[in-house]
């Protein structure tokens, strides 16, 4: 009787969030949605679950994850241990999950928790993507491969944004009801970060009046899915992203599945190499929007999602840690009374504390632009409302990569330091550390690496978004034993503001490239100290958290700050020097 | 042709935390002291008529529990994983009832409901643990009874195949329809609640609710829509004998509850030599504890 929901406040304390009540007056438009259209599978009608008020959605959210967490809590954690040992098996061209998997999925679908954030039309929750983050945090606390297949309920999102009205009703429904899993089929052998170069040709087939898939496609989760959306190249000739287009694949026999990975983590999630042989596909969208368009959406919600993965994971890691140093004794004292550990396990919670406020702020602002936008394909907008959209846009794309690059990378140093804390027992597979260790590993990798993610960010950093970002935060009013905090904050934007004059005195791309993870994440840490200043005008349970976390992140700044003082432009040559020889 | 299942459920104190006060001074249970939730057992009864309405599409599932006014909550419970109504039984006269005056109540609600073709109920609930109800109703009803299943295997109209759990092995009835059929807890789990039907119905309450609630909206709301209404069921609407119910109606007396602690006693050294083990062996074998 494990609830993650109910056993993890924080969730609650964000779910409650102020500004829920602007973003579920939008998903909702103001309570006076009434959809006589119903595309659903369910015998139930879009009318008779949606909410009267802020009060009946938020108790219907609140509700809902609180459904989540005990599925997440009772069934998906304990089936994790199996699923990491059996993972997924290729039989007859086809991909058979491990048991706990194909149960979870099960619970999962009854639940109806397969398209949260569509539109009741279509027989989704009309969920705000907020309340979704939650979800794939629990999930993810539970068994980080499973967010892997839950979270790509996403390809959804990218088909009801984009899609023709025929193709909306025809395949979100589907994803709603949980009839069918999506694949996002990006990845091939010669094109990983690099997705321009993509070669899967699509050409279109006069006779069936479809478009035919012919070409080798690599590193696909769940790449047997019912529902793929596949990126290829319907522009013969060209060799840029402009020549890509996004088509839907539904499963039929023309695509061979080569093999599954062999993967260090995330064993339940089966990972596929595929083969297409003519296979039918319709277009999603426009030609040639494949790449520069659809894709940047489709990596922007799977950034977020990773980003929940790792906070998810972190939290699990920190759960094991924190019990294993409370039994533990050495020495005749439990091990959680030594300076060394119990430094580890608040590091720890107030990392995850501070990432976490910054994902679910970035949720928010997802919320926000995503669902004017959605209201834009019913109507105009007013201009105070583009307005709207345009700077949350602007938020969300800034904050999205900064949160997956700082939270996966954070996650890999929370599971590492969860080992060290039960020393040899955590090196053994009797606990559950060492699968938390090996599943991290691929959330600073996938949908973008962090090194990727420091290209999307240093934009945001650079611009003036991110002075925009925190001059904001410290304009609003917090109470006065606060105050001091603001100080610190106050002193780290000084000396993030010297740094970032070196870097662009310079007016040198690469050396700008050279310090830019640096300066992305003193940005990170200056937010995320503002965020949690803020959460504990909340609830001054966040007040410590604040604290501690500020005055390691103001070191860190200093420390960075200083490498970006000491290694002057001319000095990476240095660094390009010393590898070019083993 | 519709196929109509009624479910037996009951609001049960959760006795996984047995407190002192667990029991009043007459014998019966203290509902108010431990927090209220659905019987276990009756939860796999539930799951057993959702996978009938899974295979059978014109599957109605009437839910019916017998308790205080709160025990709604079991009704609204089930529609949350596509129970389609319920009816709550409730009336202070039933008050007191043992398992007898229990059966007799439900037996005639099933009897005023009528048309169905099976019920289903767990096979005890964790208060009383008779498992009596179940057969005692059919009983009643003059129907056959199939207790101890695990899994409904076939059901059609007319006809039902059941997997009973027996303490050595497993068996296979088959039975006319209609029947009765209580479920071991070693059926599958329930499902979750559906997060649509959850939103759907939560506002769904029984008269006596809907008389407390002061929010007028949400008052006009409910009364609007006919699927939020929940059905209750007193004395007045049943045709019961009067000395049938209640404490009257019940024949069983509690003298007194313990709360049983298990403790290992004697322990036995074995060396570690084969003809010691060997002994150990035999011992286990003899006493059934092997074997």
């Amino acid at each position: 009787m494990t609830n993650f929901y109910r056993d993890n406040d924080d969730l609650k304390f964000h779910l409650n969030h102020p500004f829920m009540k602007r973003v579920a007056e939008l998903k909702e438009r103001n309570y006076k949605i009434c959809e006589k259209e119903n595309f659903g599978k369910d015998n139930i009608e879009p009318n008779e679950y949606k909410p009267g008020s802020f009060e009946d959605a938020l108790d219907n959210y609140d509700s809902v994850l609180e459904i989540t967490g005990d599925i997440a809590g009772d069934l998906i954690a304990p089936n994790a241990e199996s699923v990491d040992a059996e993972g997924p098996e290729l039989i007859n061209n086809r991909v058979h999950y491990a048991k706990g998997t194909v149960e979870n999925l099960k619970a999962l679908r009854q639940a109806r928790l397969t398209g949260v954030t569509q539109p009741r039309k279509y027989g989704g929750l009309n969920f705000p993507t907020t309340v979704y983050s939650m979800m794939i945090e629990m999930v993810s606390r539970a068994d980080a491969s499973l967010m892997n297949l839950f979270g790509l309920q996403d390809i959804g999102e990218t088909v009801k944004e984009f899609a023709s009205e025929e193709m909306k009703a025809k395949y979100i429904p589907k994803f709603a009801s949980g009839e069918a899993t999506g694949a996002m089929i990006l990845t091939e052998p010669d094109a990983g970060s690099d997705l321009q170069a993509v070669q899967l040709k699509a050409h279109w087939d006069e006779k069936s009046n479809l478009w035919r898939l012919n070409g080798v496609k690599r590193f696909i989760t769940n790449g047997n899915a019912e529902l793929s959306l596949v990126l290829a190249r319907t522009e013969e000739g060209t060799k840029d992203g402009r020549g890509l287009s996004m088509l839907m694949y539904e499963r039929d026999d023309t695509v061979q599945i080569r093999r599954i990975e062999n993967k260090m983590g995330i064993h339940g999630s089966p990972t596929c190499e595929m083969v297409f042989k003519n296979s039918p596909a319709h277009l999603i969208g426009k030609r040639k929007f494949g790449l520069i368009k659809y894709v940047m959406s489709l990596m922007n919600g799977a950034r977020l999602g990773v980003s929940g993965q790792a906070i998810g994971i972190s939290e699990a890691a920190y759960r094991e840690a924190l019990k294993y140093a409370q039994e533990r004794a050495q020495f005749g004292k439990k091990i959680n009374q030594f300076a060394p550990v119990y430094e580890i396990l608040t590091d720890m919670k107030v990392k995850i504390a501070a990432l976490r406020t910054l994902y679910y702020e970035t949720s928010r602002f997802v919320d926000v632009y995503k669902a004017l936008e959605e209201i834009e394909l019913e109507r105009e907008l007013t201009t105070e409302e583009k307005n709207e959209l345009k700077q949350f846009k602007r938020r969300a794309d800034f904050y999205t990569p900064l949160v997956k690059g700082l939270s996966s990378e954070a996650c890999n140093r929370i599971t590492y330091d969860a080992i060290q804390i039960h020393g040899g027992t955590g090196f053994t597979k009797d606990f559950p550390v060492e699968r938390l260790y090996r599943d991290a590993r691929i959330t600073s990798i996938y949908e973008g690496t962090t090194q990727l993610q420091v290209v999307a960010a240093i934009k945001g950093v650079t611009s003036g978004l991110f002075t925009e970002m925190i001059d904001e935060y410290a304009s609003r009013k917090v109470s006065y034993d606060l105050e001091f905090m603001r100080k610190d904050l106050q002193s780290m934007k000084k000396e993030y503001l010297t740094s970032i004059e070196i870097v662009e005195k310079q007016n040198d791309q690469e050396y700008l490239d050279f310090h830019a993870r640096r300066l992305v994440e003193m940005a990170g840490n200056l937010v995320m100290g503002h965020l949690l200043v803020l959460d504990a005008t909340r609830d001054a349970r966040f007040k410590l958290t604040a604290e501690v976390f500020i005055k390691k992140a103001k070191a860190e700044n200093t420390d960075k700050a200083l490498v970006i003082k000491e290694i002057e432009a001319e000095f990476i040559n240095n660094y390009k020097e010393l590898t070019k020889l083993p | 042709m519709a196929f109509r299942i009624i479910v037996l459920a009951k609001q049960v104190p959760d006795t996984r935390n047995v407190g002192e006060d667990a029991m009043k001074s007459d014998g019966t249970v203290n509902r108010a002291a431990l927090p209220a939730i659905y019987n276990p057992e009756d939860l796999n009864a539930l799951e057993q008529a959702l996978q009938i309405k899974d295979r059978i599409l014109d599957t109605e599932i009437i839910i019916i529990t017998m308790g205080p006014p709160r025990a709604a909550d079991i009704i609204r419970e089930s529609m949350y994983r596509d129970a389609d109504r319920g009816y709550l039984i409730t009336d202070k006269r039933f008050a007191g009832a043992d398992t007898l005056a229990t059966s007799y109540v439900i037996s005639k609600a099933i009897e005023k409901i009528g048309n169905y073709d099976l019920i289903i109920s767990g096979r005890q609930a964790i208060d009383g643990d008779t498992a009596q109800v179940g057969p005692q109703t059919a009983e009643k009803l003059n129907l056959p009874q199939i207790t101890y299943a695990e899994e409904i295997i076939t059901c059609e109209k007319g006809k039902i195949k059941v997997k009973r759990r027996l303490e050595r092995g497993i068996e296979i009835v088959e039975s006319t329809l209609p029947a009765l059929v209580t479920v071991h807890g070693s059926a599958d789990p329930c499902r979750p609640k559906n997060s649509k039907l959850f939103m759907k119905y939560k506002h769904a309450k029984t008269q006596t609710e809907l008389q407390t609630i002061d929010d007028d909206y949400i008052n006009q709301t409910i009364k609007n829509k006919s699927y939020l209404h929940i059905d209750e069921l007193s004395l007045d609407d049943l045709d019961c004998d009067p000395e049938k119910i209640g404490l009257l109606g019940s024949p069983t007396k509690v003298k007194k509850i313990d709360n049983v602690v298990l403790q290992g006693k004697d322990s036995k050294v074995i060396a570690d030599k084969d003809a010691d083990i060997k002994h150990l062996m035999n011992d286990l074998i003899k006493n059934h504890t092997l074997g």
